[in-house]
């Protein structure tokens, strides 16, 4: 029995650690909107509140080393594979202080040191990328996998099925991961798609395992792409996962969704990652207490981030003309 | 000294590297046991074998693309799109992620890559397989352009696009590929960037690239003939571009013209033009001329094309006009 409960606490310990991660990545959703709208946060923000246990779930299996490629809804990926608030906030508020010196932006958060190598935000184009990457851990023997993550919309480019067949042919260890929210924009993905799950019906096609999974289950995305990371990193493939999963804001910037039915929206609001992981955490016996902790430790780790990206220099104008080339500078001609 | 072709100088050129460095890897359609549709890669599957030479699919996007993840995590690819014609499949990565993703992640990544492709036209393959394109490029800040003239600049500009950690365009030019000329010594790197004089000349400088120089070369015998005695320079590079050599033979000159098979709509010898005349402006005695590319697409029949593209008979004209300016 003590083994029993031994277990119960340490997966307790486990599910609190991934839900203050997510709380962290929704309280930094919430102020990247907050900011957006008292005009400190310009260009556009496409938010990831609600997508959070995909970010989580995946980083929770994979290695420190192994790669992630997002798409310009990427905030939580960047913060799942380490990138603190206050960097992330910072490069929104085109701040010095910024994780890609304000020059990236919103779309475009990158923390390669911890081989989060970008957010892209021509649809598509990261897949082959990933592809890429998973053939040079290949080729250097690393067991290192590579992953893509991916709108539902995506599916629908050449770029997606480019890379698949490629990935396929070469078994290489990648995972392709569908962020499956059910709309393109502002079109529900099915008015558009020849197949009801737009990632996973497409695999077959490539010879390739696929799995529709729920995307707002932390664990469930968790011990997925566990598995799909180990038929990787035994050298039997790539994997598709499609996690289902639900946007809490629009596509972008102020997109109020009202394209959304109302009951479908607070059917999925009733299935928030967060709550989805309060649950589960009550069945283990977790106090409301210790939930509460980790939120209020989630909301002052997001709050000191706002002040400190608010109080950061704004960017140095001489930055523009750095970081062209590999000397880091920007000369073209003689 | 050993002579070999501009098309064999191709696969020298990435076999010297490939056993100077394990990390070079070549991915492309066919460029494997078949040794490439031009020829270019012969031998490199023999030599280095499946897992450093690698067949793809016709898909250009997953080339360049998988070619740039492999960049970004180690390797150095040197990627073959077939025809350049083709990189308008591909063009995103070459437009919007490989010049790009160093930046935007304020210098977090490197690409260190190649992308080679069979560029131009003369050889009567029409509008899809004869454009030269080189001009695409041009208009991406960000890559780096490498047009060889000669065998001997394949395999020096071949090594140092290899070995820089920025992405290289690398134009071969097909109408090149038989052409021979010296096969140049061991470790033989020509740095991107470093424009050289061909010919030297008093009258008039013609500027060339890859397909340009030799008709500037065959243009300027026939000029001496007349009395005109024409400067040849080869950029060889479009970017790193190097001006100053094209400034400094203007000064010896007074006189330029540009010769270059893109159109002349957005073609790179606009950007040449308006460096030299707002920066050289005091060293010309008469209006900069260009001889590039008609604006329409390139028609099939060699007597078409010859009206399209430049042509020796066009430069020596050119010229004459000028001299006589």
């Amino acid at each position: 029995m003590t083994n029993v409960t031994d277990r119960v606490e340490a997966d307790a310990a486990e599910l609190l650690e991934l839900y203050e991660q997510m709380a962290v990545i929704r309280a930094t959703e919430q102020a990247a909107q907050d900011l957006f709208l008292a005009g400190l946060v310009k260009g556009t923000t496409h938010l990831a509140a609600g997508h959070e246990a995909v970010a989580v779930g995946a980083s929770a299996a994979l290695r420190p080393d192994d790669y992630v490629f997002a798409t310009y809804r990427g905030h939580h990926h960047a913060i799942a594979r380490g990138a603190s608030p206050e960097s992330c906030l910072a490069e929104l508020m085109s701040k010095a202080t910024g994780i890609c010196k304000a020059k990236g932006g919103s779309m475009h958060l990158t923390k390669a040191d911890s081989g989060m190598l970008g957010s892209y935000a021509i649809v598509g184009a990261h897949l082959p990328m990933a592809a890429g990457a998973a053939w040079s851990a290949q080729l250097r023997g690393t067991e290192q996998v590579a992953v893509a993550f991916f709108g539902d919309g995506a599916t629908n480019i050449g770029a997606f099925h480019e890379a698949l067949n490629l990935a396929a042919v070469w078994r290489l260890p990648v995972l392709f991961i569908c962020e499956n929210n059910f709309y393109m924009e502002y079109t529900p993905i099915g008015a558009v798609t020849s197949v009801p799950n737009p990632a996973a019906d497409r695999a077959g096609a490539h010879n390739l395992p696929a799995e529709v999974i729920d995307g707002n289950d932390v664990l469930v995305v968790r011990d997925a792409v566990r598995r799909a990371a180990d038929r990787a990193r035994a050298g039997d493939g790539p994997t598709v996962l499609e996690a289902q999963t639900y946007r809490h804001f629009g596509h972008s910037r102020t997109d109020p969704a009202t394209y959304r039915p109302e009951d479908e929206v607070r059917r999925w609001m009733e299935r928030d990652p967060l709550a989805v992981t309060r649950d589960q955490l009550a069945e283990l016996g977790l106090s409301d207490h210790a939930v509460l902790e980790a939120d209020e430790r989630a909301a002052r780790v997001v709050s000191a981030a706002i002040e400190a990206a608010k109080a950061a220099p704004p960017a140095d104008p001489a930055e523009a003309l750095t970081d062209v080339w590999a000397d880091g500078g920007a000369q073209w001609r003689n | 000294m050993a002579e070999l072709s501009y098309r064999d100088a191709v696969a020298e050129g990435i076999a010297r590297e490939m056993r100077r460095d394990p990390l070079v890897v070549c991915l492309g359609e066919d460029i494997g046991a078949a040794g490439g549709v031009f020829k270019t890669t012969v031998g490199l599957f023999k030599e280095f074998g499946p897992e450093r030479v690698w067949d793809t699919p016709i898909s250009e996007q997953a080339i360049v693309g998988a070619a740039m993840g492999a960049a970004m995590t180690g390797l150095r690819p040197v990627a073959e799109i077939m025809f350049s014609d083709f990189l308008a499949c591909c063009w995103d990565y070459l437009a919007n992620e490989i010049p790009k993703v160093r930046y935007m992640t304020g210098g977090q990544v490197t690409v260190p890559l190649v992308v080679r492709t069979a560029n131009g036209g003369g050889l009567g393959f029409g509008a899809q397989h004869s454009q030269a394109v080189e001009n695409w490029a041009f208009a991406v800040p960000g890559l780096k352009i490498a047009a060889p003239a000669t065998p001997a600049d394949v395999i020096g500009l071949m090594a140092a696009a290899i070995r820089s950690d920025d992405p290289v365009v690398f134009f071969e030019h097909k109408g090149l590929l038989a052409s021979k000329g010296e096969e140049p010594p061991p470790d033989h790197v020509v740095p991107l960037g470093e424009a050289v004089v061909r010919r030297q000349g008093t009258d008039v400088t013609l500027v060339g690239l890859a397909s340009t120089v030799p008709i500037a070369l065959s243009a300027a015998e026939s000029l001496e003939r007349d009395g005109v005695s024409a400067e040849v320079v080869d950029l060889r590079c479009l970017v790193p571009l190097d001006i100053r050599t094209v400034l400094d033979s203007v000064g010896r000159t007074s006189r330029l013209l540009i010769v270059e098979e893109n159109p002349y709509q957005g073609g790179w010898g606009g950007t040449v033009a308006s460096i030299v005349a707002d920066e050289g402006f005091e060293l010309l005695d008469a209006p900069i001329r260009r001889v590039a590319a008609e604006c329409v697409p390139l028609p099939f029949a060699d007597r078409l094309e010859d009206e399209v593209i430049p042509t020796v008979d066009k430069v020596t004209g050119a010229v004459r006009r000028l001299a006589e300016y």
